[in-house]
């Protein structure tokens, strides 16, 4: 499934929308502590999390993550999201918990 | 073996904004030259996970990338913190001394030597009351 289809079916808050979306989601990963991210994370997969710093940018972008899902409405900044398009990374917001959010992408197929 | 590229990258003190800056500039030379995803992943684990070690338990620090003829890519993180107490435990997965500052953003996982150890063919690390140096190499087919 590709960005773009999951945002159509989700419904979920696109903080990105100036950047394609066609790239298809490999799978998703869950998790805040970004070294088990950076070791375990496969390049494709949909990144869910709360953690709202830069930092997490440079995590997706060094393991070819398709997009970061922020959940659990964690505050979510201007800043942040300008980051993201000037580093071109695709950034979701789900509104539910990590487990509502990882359940939804499964209930999906991915 | 003849080194062909090399570059010099300072991580300053205390940046965790820019965290992961140079990682993604070792990244994006790597690309440039045409190294295969697999090992450019590889050594961006390495890479990072180096980097934030410097930003969070030293004072920052230098990084050396050295690109030799037959492909092998050598990094060097040398840092004028305060040294590994215990290295065997630093490797320890899970182990970990990070502050809380650093915690709350999700770094101090205690995965971050283990996670370099994993994907570096080779590895060395001394370590003592002047500093770390950290010296990985990756073989690749380029």
């Amino acid at each position: 499934m590709t960005i773009a289809e999951l945002i159509e079916k989700t419904n979920w808050k696109l903080d990105t929308p100036e950047l394609d979306t066609s790239m298809e989601i490999e799978g998703a990963y869950c998790g805040d502590l970004l070294s088990w991210v950076m070791g375990k994370g496969q390049p494709g997969q949909a990144w869910i999390t709360v953690q709202v710093h830069s930092n997490v940018i440079a995590v997706a972008l060094l393991r070819d993550f398709a997009c970061i899902i922020v959940a659990e409405n964690a505050n979510v900044t201007p800043e942040f999201i300008n980051k993201f398009i000037e580093e071109e990374m695709i950034l979701i917001e789900s509104g539910l918990p990590e487990y509502e959010t990882a359940k939804t992408l499964a209930s999906l197929g991915i | 073996m003849e080194v062909v590229f090399h570059q010099d990258y300072v991580v300053e003190r205390d940046d965790y904004a820019s965290a992961g800056r140079v990682s993604s500039d070792i990244k994006r030379t790597l690309k440039k030259i045409g190294f295969s995803p697999k090992v450019m992943r590889r050594i961006a684990v390495a890479s990072y996970e180096s980097e934030i070690n410097m930003l969070i338990h030293a004072w920052g620090g230098d990084i050396t990338m050295d690109i030799f003829d037959d492909g092998t890519v050598k990094l060097v993180f040398k840092d004028p913190g305060p040294g590994i107490e215990d290295i065997e435990k630093a490797l320890t997965p899970g182990w970990s001394t990070a502050s809380e500052k650093a915690r709350a953003m999700g770094f101090g996982a205690g995965m971050g030597l283990p996670n370099i150890l994993r994907v570096s063919d080779e590895f060395d690390i001394q370590s003592g009351k002047d500093g770390t140096t950290l010296t990985l190499s990756f073989r690749s087919d380029v």
